[in-house]
């Protein structure tokens, strides 16, 4: 196919070669910066669909590849740690249609809690990781995860860090579109039941995979060089890569596009024809330990660089040995909740009534900073119900009798429920209350949609979970709901009461997102006329 | 690397940086040339600092613009001008929010593209390619608006773009 040139964002052009390599499914969690991958996948015209979480995303990925299906499979860096348990073991299997597990990591933390390096997966799970360097290596890599997942039946890692995904670069599309052949089940229990007797087995296949993988690597793996004097040699991965190459065009440089497993014989003869050798990585000393271990010295960073993107300013500095303090970029004004913002009115409640906030994930986690300063803890998602009940059980009673969980409606899905049943389960001699902040969208990454709000991906109505029904079936003691038209003063006295009962309570706070409510009553409406066009009878027997 | 042009834009989040930088991208691109451009994003709320760089030429690496090398600084909110000045070269020029007077638009929301009009006059980018990408990134009913925006923009730049 020859498609014209196309100015794209590397998760664009991740959608886009997913496209023509013929995904059956894209599944996935929102999480910045890797959302815009499936919802630009949907626009395409693939089918894709939001999971409650992570795990459940790549479960029901791999559960497409085993039928024999291309499977697309995103989330974000942290979302990788949910997902852990399935693709510890997932790399023990045989696959039948190819698998592969986008990760944005984001060093530099424009939008995350940490700034985790998810290269130590590929190892730590023997995963094959292909790391491209700009939109068109995104959209050629993912080609090739596709291949290499389908010819060694095994899942691949495509790690983008959020300079990748968010910066837009010319793609120039070359993909003939991938017939893949229709899922058709074939049975092969010892290479899909972990049980111990075929997990043995399989635990050797995947090494002998990732031997294999490795040979094919330094044979002809997606590894580029570019031309310079023997002086300086650099092995550079991901946006690294043009850095270096603006920062020091003299330079031999060696970019790496599979780094699990490496290229080492590839990078041992780059190695020898350089005088002095670089390696540019960013976040942590992955590579240049890998190549110490291999015998190949190189250069790495100081550990200064460990933090925080680098930069053409910033390699230059590594490459000139520059250890002089970084200037520091002025600071620019920090988000804020919107005006008219329904977790605003939450927080000054939470304020005035000085309670101890175990905080989530979310739009709502500024209710941390001034006017409101009204959280207290925030570690990742769905933490604010284990971490409020552990302050419960621990804290003197006055104390215990402030604490509340706050948590965002996507967030309780994705990882509240199981904090739910804890509370039921083992709840403090004081009680607890949980506030779930419903605002009928994933607002923080932009408005998706979730199994709380009823509608799909793609804005369809479907299935819908209702958090006040699930609580009073799970057995929380008392459940209410608190709606934006409420009286004055409602929520406050609500939770004064609640917090002298030594009960577990559920509080939902609705109103949507202010930013999102023009389009919910767009998509509602959309529903209610096709409903009516499809079955106007119903409808007026209602 | 000296014939890459480097721009930023730079304001606060719902003042359209980003759709600004996505039509300066888009009519680079469309003008031949190699086009990177980079920026963070995620958040959904309101009020933050935003900027956004691109950078056109030949051949692009890095999409990011290095500190002190900014050939021209478009700002869209007045707080926002001290914030960024460092990204621009000695000599480079900044388009600020004064430019465009109070009630000189029919919607301060075309701000953006009023100051795209500005960096228009210092950039060569036939105007062809400048109103292709109006319209590929605007939705169509506000495609009249953005263009007498971008003209007023343009003619104000003529008068006057502030020494950096
Ligand atoms: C494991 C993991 N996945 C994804 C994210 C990205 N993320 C942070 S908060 C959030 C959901 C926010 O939605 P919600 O809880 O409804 O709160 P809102 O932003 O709407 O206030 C997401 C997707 C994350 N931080 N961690
Ligand atoms: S985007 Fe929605 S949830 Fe987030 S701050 Fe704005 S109104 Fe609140």
């Amino acid at each position: 196919m020859s498609e014209s040139p196309q100015l794209l964002s590397g998760d664009e052009a991740i959608a886009l070669a997913a496209l023509h390599a013929g995904v059956r499914l894209g599944t996935g969690y929102p999480g910045t910066p890797s959302t815009e991958i499936l919802e630009t996948f949907d626009r395409l015209g693939g089918r894709a669909q939001w999971s409650p979480n992570e795990k459940v995303a790549l479960e029901v990925g791999l559960g497409a590849a085993f039928g024999g299906a291309r499977t697309l499979v995103t989330m974000k860096h942290v979302g990788l740690n949910v997902a852990a348990d399935p693709l510890f073991t997932a790399t023990y299997t045989d696959l039948a249609g190819g698998l592969v597990l986008v990760s944005a990591d984001d060093p530099g933390m424009a939008s995350s809690q940490n700034e985790q390096d998810n290269r130590h997966y590929a190892r730590a799970a023997a995963v094959p990781m292909l790391e491209p360097i700009d939109s068109q290596q995104a959209y050629d890599l993912t080609l090739l995860a596709f291949e290499i997942s389908e010819r060694w039946q095994i899942p691949v890692i495509l790690r983008i860090t959020t300079r990748v995904c968010h910066s837009k670069t010319i793609v120039r599309p070359g993909a003939t579109p991938h017939l893949a052949p229709e899922p058709d089940f074939a049975r092969n229990i010892p290479s899909r039941v972990m049980i111990p007797a075929y997990a043995k087995p399989a635990h050797r296949r995947l090494r002998e995979k990732i031997a294999a993988i490795a040979a094919w690597n330094d044979a002809q793996g997606p590894h580029q060089i570019f031309d310079g004097g023997s002086a300086l040699g650099i092995i550079a991965t991901g946006i690294a890569a043009v850095h270096a190459r603006e920062a020091a065009p003299q330079a031999r440089l060696l970019t790496i596009g599979m780094t699990h497993p490496l290229p080492l014989e590839t990078i041992r003869r780059f190695a020898a024809g350089c005088d002095r050798l670089v390696v540019l990585e960013e976040g942590d000393p992955v590579l240049v330990e890998a190549l110490g271990a291999a015998g190949i010295p190189a250069e790495g960073k100081p550990e200064s660089f460990r933090f925080g993107e680098l930069s053409v300013q910033r390699v230059r500095r590594i490459l000139a040995h520059d250890q002089t303090p970084e200037p520091v970029p002025p600071k620019g004004k920090p988000p804020e909740l919107c005006q008219g913002c329904s977790h605003r009115g939450v927080f000054e409640v939470l304020r005035d009534m000085n309670c101890i906030v175990a905080g989530d994930i979310g739009c709502y986690t500024l209710g941390v900073l001034p006017p409101f300063q009204a959280m207290d803890t925030c570690v990742c998602m769905g933490a604010s119900i284990g971490v409020g009940l552990g302050l419960r059980h621990v804290l003197p009673e006055e104390q215990a009798r402030r604490v509340v969980s706050v948590i965002g409606d996507s967030t309780f899905v994705h990882s509240g429920i199981t904090g739910l049943a804890e509370m039921v389960y083992n709840p403090p001699k004081t009680g607890h209350v949980v506030m779930i902040l419903d605002n009928g969208t994933t607002a923080m990454t932009g408005q998706q949609e979730h199994p709380g709000t009823g509608r799909t991906l793609h804005h369809d109505p479907t299935g819908k979970i209702c958090f006040e029904d699930l609580a009073r079936a799970m057995g929380v003691q008392n459940v209410h709901v608190v709606h934006f038209q409420s009286e004055e003063g409602t929520l406050e006295r609500l939770l004064k009461d609640l917090l002298t009962r030594s009960e577990t309570s559920l509080v939902v706070a609705r109103q949507p997102c202010v930013l999102a409510a023009p389009k919910i009553r767009f998509y509602e409406k959309a529903a209610a006329d096709r409903l009516q066009a499809a079955c106007p009878s119903q409808l007026a027997d209602d | 690397m000296n014939n890459v042009t480097n721009i930023v834009i730079a304001g606060l989040g719902g003042q359209g940086v980003l759709k600004a930088s996505d039509i300066l991208a888009d009519a680079a691109f469309r003008a031949g040339f190699d086009v990177k451009k980079s920026e963070l994003h995620g958040m959904s709320q309101r009020g933050g600092s935003v900027s956004s760089d691109v950078r056109f030429g030949e051949q692009v690496w890095s999409p990011m613009v290095p500190a002190g090398e900014a050939d021209v600084l478009v700002v869209l909110e007045e707080t926002q001008v001290e914030i960024n000045r460092g990204v621009l070269r000695p000599g480079g020029a900044l388009i600020g929010p004064d430019l465009i007077g109070p009630n000189v638009l029919k919607t301060r929301k075309s701000l953006n593209v009023a100051l795209l009009g500005a960096l228009s006059a210092l950039l060569e980018i036939p105007q062809e390619h400048w109103d292709a990408a109006i319209h590929a990134n605007l939705e169509t009913k506000l495609h009249t608006l953005n263009e007498q925006a971008f003209a007023l923009g343009r003619a104000a730049a003529a008068q006057r773009v502030t020494p950096a």
